[in-house]
């Protein structure tokens, strides 16, 4: 019984100990909600962050390479599109995203135009790459996508010399789906996929440069929980129930009429 | 009763060393270096002759590029330092040796005095040579010394009239000087020639390219660069290198940058303590013309040489860089002073120059390396080993289902037997 006891104060006190630890992770260091990024980083180390679901533009030139990177969390297969607002007038351009993760690997699209050709004096070209679904943990030798930054590059890759520098305007979203329990794995990253995770700077220095300082809204998933629980523990119970009926079945109802009245 | 007693201990242990392990990382940082340096930003523009024209809506390209310059000093943020140099502003001769010197300092890279600024750039009338090589050397220089982050503005209308300093090479030189120097470069109504080699420029140093032929996208083009440099940007630390895995630099958790020369093979050491895991990426930039497919290859190599994990990548076609990265957890050992392995990191790419550019510096290569907890095992590819799915439920229903039949025959033969004994 004292045991009983200890271990649930201990998981109160746990719970209100990690509480604010969990409200610090979450303010983010740079932009919230209302003000979406208008602008995008030319490398992987300036790269504009955004958060899932925030539409953010950026103008740029033909030919420049673009960068954001988004949190992307265990469980979530992330869809990125980009919308390429090209010149009046221009030859025929080709337009692609890459999408990289947090140790700069790239990453496949499953499906989606990650690459397309803009006609002649085209107004704009779509682009969209549907990622593989966050696994919690893979083999060091695999090239699974993992929790942490993802880097989304956007470049014309063919452009004809008289084009370069000529203005265009870009949007960028990131949505993702959220696929569950199927894709819940064993094991877990101590810390995610996010660089420069080992030289994060203290709370002191909110200001400071960071590689990547944006989470998700809630958090970084622990890995913990999935719908798995529920299949298994639902499982159990219906085969519970299951032998319970079996066995009332061999039973029959009722004293067995051959049995003599006492 | 003892075991409990243990258990509860253990459950407070545990707690305490929790709450410990969550309020320590708040102090831990406390130590460490505050601040970085000013951004520094050098706008160079260009007085030639050829600024007279009158093709920006309407007006003179230097009266467009007077009025940019005045509405950029309006809205340039207070923590940037920025400094103006002129091409071709002084000379109005013919002789091409002085003309190609003619680089002056219009207002130094230092705090802004808005009114002082605005008053120097009005003085300017389109004069001489464009000297675009010596400008950009020049600029170089001004923006020396600090740590934040450099930028350099150059607005031309013309290409270098000062072969053979080819600008391109110049640029190249002084971004491998490694200072962190980014140049971006905006044409002002561009030949296809100006566009080749302002985009040349920029890419040597993973600066932009932008041409103008509007008053507005000047004005917005070169806001927009100076508040990007005002971004506070971690700064890469520079190291070297070795062709063999011992005499490799150890390096630590961070972001280095180094120069990795065609077909050469670079070695950097990284200690890694059992239970912790050495993450490491590694990105090259493409800084000239290179030929259409190429690679890197990152290997993670014991002391010995064997090969633990690689990283690779290739691709063809137009690139900034090609970037690959490697993760090694190194499993807990039993000994708590088990020795931490030195991991050496090779690095090799396979960019090939184009015909006729130089091979020398190397192509800028940039490492981050990020040591942090190994991850835990996965003992089964399910998390915990859990189920789900209709399958599941069928499979346990119909075992419950068998199991309480069974059990239901076996008592009632008991009581069988039972009854007839």
């Amino acid at each position: 019984m004292r045991a009983v006891r200890a271990l649930s104060a201990a998981l109160l006190t746990l719970g209100v100990a990690a509480g604010p630890a969990a409200a610090d992770a979450s303010p983010s260091p740079s932009q919230d909600e209302a003000s979406a990024p208008t602008r995008a980083g030319t490398s992987f180390r300036t790269a504009t962050e955004i958060e899932q679901g925030q539409p953010a533009t950026a103008s740029g030139s033909t030919g420049d390479y673009l960068y954001w990177s988004f949190p992307a969390d265990t469980g979530q297969r992330p869809t990125v599109e980009a919308t390429v607002k090209l010149p009046e007038s221009h030859a025929s351009q080709t337009w692609q995203i890459d999408v990289y993760d947090g140790l700069r690997r790239r990453q496949a699209c499953q499906y989606g135009a990650q690459t397309r050709t803009a006609a002649a004096d085209a107004p704009s070209v779509k682009l969209a790459c549907v990622l593989r679904t966050v696994r919690a943990w893979s083999e060091p030798w695999a090239n699974d996508p993992l929790p942490g930054t993802y880097y989304v590059r956007l470049t014309a890759t063919g452009v004809a010399t008289a084009d370069l520098g000529l203005p265009v305007g870009s949007d960028v979203r990131v949505d993702s789906r959220d696929i569950g329990g199927s894709a819940a794995v064993d094991g877990s990253l101590a810390e995610p996929l996010v660089p420069g995770v080992a030289t994060k700077p203290g709370q002191e220095r909110e200001d400071a440069a960071v590689l990547a300082g944006l989470e998700p809204e809630d958090g970084w998933a622990s890995g913990r929980w999935s719908d798995r629980w529920v299949w298994t523990a639902a499982g159990g119970i219906m085969a519970a129930l299951a032998g319970v009926g079996g066995y009332a079945l061999t039973r029959g109802t009722g004293r067995p009429s051959r049995v003599p009245p006492a | 009763m003892i075991t409990r007693k243990r258990l509860a201990a253990g459950v407070c242990g545990l707690l305490a060393a929790l709450t410990a392990g969550l309020a320590f990382p708040a102090g831990a940082a406390a130590g460490e270096p505050t601040g970085q340096g000013a951004p520094k930003v050098d706008l160079v523009l260009d007085v030639s002759g050829s600024m007279r024209a009158r093709d920006i809506d309407g007006r003179s390209r230097m009266a467009a590029a007077k009025q940019a310059f005045n509405e950029v000093l309006d809205a340039t943020p207070e923590e940037v330092e920025l400094g103006i140099r002129t091409l071709g502003a002084n000379y109005p001769g013919d002789d091409r040796k002085t003309g190609c010197k003619d680089t002056a300092q219009l207002y130094p890279v230092g705090p802004l005095d808005r009114t002082e600024a605005k008053t120097a750039v009005a003085t300017l009338t389109p004069t001489g040579w464009t000297p675009i090589g010596p400008a950009l050397l020049k600029a170089a220089g001004d923006l020396d010394g600090g740590d934040g982050s450099k930028r350099i503005v150059l607005i031309s209308d013309g290409e270098d009239t000062c072969a053979p300093l080819d600008p391109c090479e110049v640029a190249r030189e002084i971004a491998a000087k490694g200072i962190g120097l980014t140049i971006d470069t905006l044409g002002l109504v561009p030949t296809a020639k100006l566009s080749r080699q302002l985009s040349c420029i920029a890419e040597a140093t993973g600066g932009t390219y932008t041409s103008v032929e509007h008053q507005d996208e000047l004005t917005d083009r070169v806001n927009q660069l100076v508040d990007r440099a005002a971004d506070p940007v971690v700064t890469p630390v520079a190291t070297e290198g070795a062709d063999r895995c011992a005499g490799a630099p150890t390096l630590k958790s961070g972001l280095y940058t180094d120069r990795e020369e065609f077909g050469q093979q670079r070695f950097y050491r990284v200690d890694v303590r059992p239970g912790q895991e050495l993450r490491a990426s590694v990105s090259v930039a493409a800084d000239r013309a290179v030929n259409p497919g190429y690679g890197v290859l990152m290997r993670a190599v014991t002391s010995k040489g064997r090969e633990i994990v690689r990283g690779e990548a290739a691709g063809n076609g137009r690139t900034d860089v090609i970037s690959t990265g490697l993760r090694y957890p190194k499993a807990e050992s039993d000994d708590e002073d088990a020795p931490a392995e030195a991991v050496c990191l090779s690095v090799s790419h396979s960019f090939s120059a184009a015909p006729g550019v130089k091979t020398t510096p190397g192509l800028p290569l940039e490492l981050t390396v990020d040591v942090v907890d190994a991850p835990s095992r996965a003992g089964d590819v399910a998390a915990f080993g859990l189920g789900r799915g209709w399958w599941l439920l069928g499979v346990l229903i119909l075992t419950g289902f068998l199991a309480g039949v069974v059990w239901g025959w076996l008592s009632r033969w008991r009581i069988a037997v039972w009854r007839t004994n």
